[in-house]
């Protein structure tokens, strides 16, 4: 009897040990970006493309001002408020003390340079698909960027989600860097934009109770994650619009029948305004080639 | 006789329910005839700026002074308190409109001014649709990240 208990004593520990170690935080290797200069100028389409100041500029900045990325705003789910942080050049208060390996495997893994797991709020999961070259221009770019000593607030999150070491079994089950959709050469660059840097899946496709994607629904709608109303189908069972369509959507804000953009998505077409026509139809033609659910 | 007063209490705020709810009906369609006006005319603009429509002065002039018309229509008639998504059916007017009226209007003069200057794009030609448009887009899209709700 003592003897199988300490059996099970002895399963039960490793049982521990093999979960502490398949949740641990995975950051990048310290050398991991090592030779890569980044380019600035490359970088801020990066910075565009990837709507990083939709989310981390003050709420309602306006203009200019969505370029000092204090945070603050809201984001509201189902697991609590998330509160985008200060990830302006301010060695304090904001990222400008960070090494680009630490930004590296903030922005594609989703773990701080203190080696604790992100929450999901912040699109690393898209995120994960970014070139090296594309991580290290977009390090380079905001760091031109003004700093901002505006301290980053506590995300409000309750038990259980506010024990960030449950993000490893989620990472476990949900965190993939492989492409949703096989693509030929010529649709790789909308694949590269849409599921990498405008992270569109974050809010088009619909989530698990567990907050992870359903890939079986790849951008085929979803409720609102805030709670209200939905976002939209791009997939051709609902969305009918031509590629030129699209893409005149992304520049403009305009839809097929003259309706105007809103909610969150109007940022969106803010940053792909700003975008190339080649880069706007590469989208466009990416979302034409996706299936029916 | 407790019992009377609160059926009659009940009858009677189901009754202001529904009366309110009739009252909003008129400003509501009214806002949507505006967007839809709206609508019909930029997409013949949109058209002319594509080249999927040819352009004549007659008609983008004609599109263009639509647009203003509307833009002169008098907003506070169109929104009484409590006709936003909340407190009616039919509408994805937030209510934030109604906490931030200064803003809103702002927002709709801002519309205001774009579309003068789709009036005087649409007099020069073909070439000078398309940047107007871009205003007037710019103009919508700051008013509908605001203050519109998600559709259902």
């Amino acid at each position: 009897m003592a003897r199988i208990l300490k059996y099970l004593v002895a399963v039960a520990v490793l049982a521990i040990a093999a979960g502490l170690w398949l949740t641990r935080a995975q950051p990048l290797p310290d050398d991991a970006l090592a030779g890569l200069s980044g380019e600035a100028t490359h970088g801020k389409q990066v910075f565009t493309a990837a709507g990083c100041a939709s989310c981390h500029a003050a709420p309602e900045a306006k203009g200019a001002d969505k370029l000092t990325l204090s945070g603050g705003q809201r984001f509201a789910s189902d697991f609590g408020t998330f509160i985008a942080p200060n990830i302006s050049p301010d060695p304090t208060q904001g990222i400008g003390g960070w090494t680009l390996a630490q930004f590296a495997s903030a922005v594609t893994r989703g773990v701080s340079p203190e080696g604790q797991h992100l929450y999901p709020a912040f699109p690393y999961t898209s995120y994960v698909r970014m070139t090296d070259q594309d991580v290290a221009d977009l390090w380079a770019y905001m760091q031109t960027l003004p700093a901002s000593d505006v301290a980053s607030l506590p995300h409000e999150v309750g038990f259980p989600f506010n024990i960030r070491r449950s993000l490893g079994g989620w990472k476990l089950l949900f965190f993939r860097d492989a492409w949703v959709m096989d693509v030929p050469p010529e649709l790789e660059r909308g694949r590269y934009l849409v599921e990498a840097l405008a992270h569109c899946g974050e809010c088009h496709t619909p989530r698990n109770a567990l907050g992870g994607p359903d890939l079986s629904r790849w951008l085929a709608g979803a409720p609102n994650p805030s709670g209200q109303g939905t976002i939209p189908a791009l997939t051709p069972d609902k969305l009918d619009w031509s590629a030129a369509d699209i893409a005149y959507y992304l520049e403009s804000g305009f839809t097929p029948e003259f309706d105007s953009v809103g909610g969150h998505m109007a940022a969106v077409v803010e940053n792909f305004a700003q975008l190339s026509a080649e880069d706007r139809a590469a989208v466009a033609a990416y979302v034409k080639a996706l299936p029916a659910p | 006789m407790k019992k009377t007063f609160a059926a009659l209490a009940a009858v009677a705020t189901l009754a202001s329910t529904a009366a309110v709810a009739q009252d909003f009906k008129a400003p509501i369609q009214a806002r949507q005839g505006e967007m839809r006006i709206l609508g019909m005319n930029l997409g013949i603009l949109g058209g002319m700026a594509k080249g999927e429509v040819p352009y004549t002065v007659e008609a983008a002039s004609a599109a263009a002074n639509s647009i203003v018309g509307v833009t002169m229509i008098h907003q506070a008639t169109l929104f009484p308190a409590g006709s936003d998504e909340m407190g009616a059916d039919g509408t994805r007017a937030k209510a934030e409109i109604w906490d931030k009226m200064d803003d809103y209007m702002a927002k709709w003069d801002a519309l205001g001014a774009a579309a003068a200057e789709m009036q005087t794009a649409a007099a020069t030609g073909q070439e000078a649709i398309g940047p107007a448009l871009g205003k007037i887009g710019g103009a919508c899209k700051s008013c509908h990240e605001a203050y519109r709700a998600p559709q259902n």
